[in-house]
């Protein structure tokens, strides 16, 4: 370890179950982040979080600044929505979300200005109320690619007695290498981002914790972890092994704590708050501007992208614009995704708009979109012995071709998180995470009756 | 803009391992191959002659049994060769080859296919067909050929375990002939050095974990140090003798008639290793990897049920507060 300057790093204090070996693909790596040019129009969605969609504030004809807010409602998990860039409202309607699901959406003509909304400014806070307010004002949602409210993460009862915040920098999909630009290009942001929260919230001891392929990023969070300010050394960096699903949130808590996240719980129930590294940066950053979540980083690749680069795009630009910038297709697309491979989500076309918590925008050539072919299951175990969860796949299939409602219960297939790892391993090319939705999807019917 | 008809919807992943059946099945063939090779140094040319039957046995009898019951073709997954070179490693090399064809058949059709093809049948093919033709030909099926006098007029022999059986001793092959396979036996089951290199194979390549072969070997040892009271030459006997190595490797690790957790994986190891060593010691016939590995099949599904696994981070009950504690 001393010759990668990793002395006095944390190893995982458990090490995950399972998971599996994936291609790391992290071709963008040395790609500085570069601004998207001012696009014409935005088509910002209503609904970019899990949880209540809000509602327009805006109607067509309003002229609007950039970090405006134009949605908003009073439900409790939810975050509001702010313009991405300076101009008119052209539309106030329906669109499809890259996920099939209808939301209202407002659409802005660019004046191509990027000119700041006038009442933008730094939010005063000097407790907790106002910092937890404060972020939900910023309409911050996890950046890693769930889309859950922070600010309702950040916002945990006295009594949990949360004692460890984990800044997840593991970034294990594929490709995508946003966050270990974040890293290497503001750690600045993230140093004051994790000390404010840390301070904020009174959590003792935090982890940042990052895959074993990312020396780089090691580096310059050592500064960090090292930083003076760390008098009582609370703040620890942790590498982990490089594996999928590492970053997944109840992966971290048992890397960083040997604490496991019971069925249904959420890692508050084990004193853990595991955060984005990029959302604690973004913190940073609106605590000292104000400008709230308007823009994110996304990587673009792909064996159908011309020209692969990690991008920064005001939320709501179309993907197709993005993709135009990188150079457009340099082969015919067969697939286009937004996410990473293992969990990302394929879509039906490039006229949608990029939402809050898209880390990715990967196009496919056709050898890389084309799946093997599916064969009969020969009970190799792989699947099992895959999963992070300690499920068994092939009795969930079973349970679900035969719905089966006590088997699924019994089983616990409500714990699946859909990491893909099963399937990824599979010789047969069974779809097995499509048939974890089904098995989940007959649990739902069931407990509607 | 991108014409959405062109585009590929699927559900996640979108990136799949390079593992296919075909692929496991020919790393299976492949690390059948060294023993297959010292099998025809040790038997003579008419393994190929065996083998041969019933391979091509087994694949026609898979691709017509599919056919007719109007089932997608699957002879392509390898898995039917599998079954037959393993098959003809466990008969003598001087079965009357219509015999050996019967064997396929029983296995390729009757256990495997009637089940439902692979990944479904409850038994091991190779195994099942092995024991009905037992019974069905015993005599055929228990004449056993001298190791290397093919070259010179074909003598028969007695396998080790008969004799250790019969208490004749010193008609025993020595160690070392033990491990390289000069002795009477099935004509794949002899040569322990090629079997372990192929078991080695299987381990790196992943294809088998070590649960299954170590604990049934390891059981087999146990039991046989203490019936042996504690003679390890007698020990080395009784692992390189019979079809333990082939049965331990290549059969019991067989994925649709064994556990898929590697808790149930070593109880059935353990299970095989006890029954075959009850039946070597107890039982009226010389040898039992094969009703022990058929036996242990059956089981399976309640070995499964009592070892899968809670989902992760289910809070572990009063009740076993003291495994809690142990972990």
């Amino acid at each position: 370890m001393g010759k990668t300057g990793l002395d006095g790093v944390l190893k995982a204090v458990k090490k995950v179950r399972g998971g599996v070996k994936v291609a790391h693909h992290k071709n963008t790596a040395e790609t500085e982040v570069v601004r998207l040019p001012v696009p014409q129009k935005v088509t910002i969605p209503m609904q970019q979080h899990i949880g209540a969609p809000c509602e327009p504030l805006v109607k067509v004809g309003d002229k609007v600044a950039v970090g405006q807010l134009i949605g908003d409602t009073d439900k409790f998990v939810s975050a509001p929505i702010h313009a991405s860039v300076s101009g008119v409202v052209t539309a106030v309607g329906d669109v499809k979300l890259p996920n099939g699901v209808m939301s209202k959406a407002v659409t802005i003509e660019s004046d191509g200005e990027m000119r700041l909304w006038e009442g933008i400014e730094p939010p005063k806070v000097e407790t907790r109320e106002d910092f937890v307010k404060a972020v939900r004002a910023s309409g911050l949602v996890g950046l890693g690619g769930a889309g859950f409210p922070t600010h309702i993460k950040l916002n945990f009862p006295p009594d949990k007695n949360i004692d460890t915040l984990v800044i997840n920098a593991a970034e294990c999909e594929p490709y995508i290498t946003v966050d270990y630009r974040e890293c290497i290009e503001n750690s600045w942001d993230i140093l004051s981002g994790v000390y404010t929260i840390k301070d904020m919230l009174g959590i003792k001891n935090v982890i940042i914790a990052a895959e074993d392929n990312k020396p780089e990023a090691f580096k310059v969070l050592k500064n960090i972890a090292d930083h003076k300010d760390d008098i009582k050394d609370e703040v620890k960096l942790m590498v982990l092994e490089s594996k999928y699903p590492q970053g997944a949130e109840k992966m971290m808590v048992q890397s960083a704590t040997g604490r496991k996240v019971p069925p249904g719980k959420l890692p508050a129930d084990v004193g853990c708050v595991v955060m984005n590294v990029a959302s604690a940066a973004f913190i940073a950053r609106y605590l000292k501007t104000g400008k709230p979540l308007v823009s994110r980083s996304l990587t673009v690749d792909g064996s159908a992208i011309a020209n692969p680069k990690n991008v920064r795009v005001p939320v709501g630009t179309n993907i197709g614009d993005i993709i135009d910038f990188c150079g457009g297709f340099s082969a015919e697309p067969c697939k286009i995704l937004t996410g990473g491979p293992m969990m990302g989500l394929a879509i039906v076309g490039t006229e949608l708009p990029v939402l809050k918590q898209n880390n990715a925008i990967l196009a496919f050539a056709k050898d890389d979109a084309v799946l093997k072919p599916e064969k009969d299951c020969i009970r190799c175990g792989r699947c099992a012995s895959a999963c992070p969860m300690s499920l068994m796949p092939t009795n969930i299939v079973r349970a679900a071709k035969a719905r089966d409602v006590e088997a699924l219960k019994k089983i616990g297939v409500n714990v699946c998180m859909e990491c893909g790892s099963c399937a990824f391993a599979c010789p047969a090319g069974k779809p097995l995470v499509q048939h974890m939705r089904l098995a989940k999807a007959i649990l739902r019917e069931e407990g509607n009756k | 803009m991108v014409d959405g008809k062109k585009l590929v919807v699927s559900a996640s992943p979108h990136l799949r391992s390079s593992a296919t059946t075909t692929r496991i099945m020919l790393d299976v063939i492949i690390a059948l191959m060294p023993a297959l090779a010292a099998s025809i140094a040790i038997f003579g040319p008419r393994v190929l002659a065996v083998t041969a039957t019933t391979v091509i046995t087994a694949v026609l009898s898979e691709f017509l049994a599919r056919k007719a019951m109007k089932r997608h073709n699957t002879i392509g997954d390898l898995s039917a060769v599998v079954t037959g070179v393993i098959l003809a490693f466990n008969l003598p090399v001087d079965i009357p080859l219509w015999m050996a064809a019967v064997g396929s058949v029983v296995a390729i059709v009757v256990v495997k296919q009637f089940f439902g093809g692979i990944g479904q049948n409850f038994a091991n093919p190779a195994i099942a067909a092995r024991i009905i033709l037992l019974i069905s030909f015993a005599k055929a099926m228990g004449s056993w050929t001298a190791p290397l006098s093919w070259r010179t007029d074909a003598v028969s022999t007695a396998t080790p375990l008969a004799n250790i059986t019969a208490g004749n001793m010193e008609a025993l092959p020595s160690l070392t002939e033990m491990f390289i396979g000069l002795r009477g036996g099935c004509l794949g089951e002899t040569c322990a050095a090629a079997l372990i290199l192929g078991g080695l194979y299987l381990f790196i390549r992943k294809v088998i974990s070590p649960a299954i072969p170590l604990s049934f070997i390891g059981t087999v040892a146990v039991v046989m140090l203490i019936a042996g009271k504690g003679d390890f030459e007698y020990v080395a006997y009784q692992l390189m003798g019979g079809g333990l190595l082939l049965g331990a490797f290549f059969m019991a690790t067989d994925y649709s008639t064994s556990p898929i957790n590697t808790k149930g994986r070593i109880i059935f190891g353990i299970g095989c290793g006890l029954l075959t060593s009850l039946i070597r010691l107890f039982g009226s016939l010389p040898e039992g990897v094969s009703f022990a590995i058929l036996i242990m099949n059956l089981l399976v599904p309640l070995i499964e049920m009592a070892t899968t696994p809670k989902p992760f981070g289910t809070p572990k009950k009063e009740k076993t507060a003291k495994e809690g504690a142990q972990k």
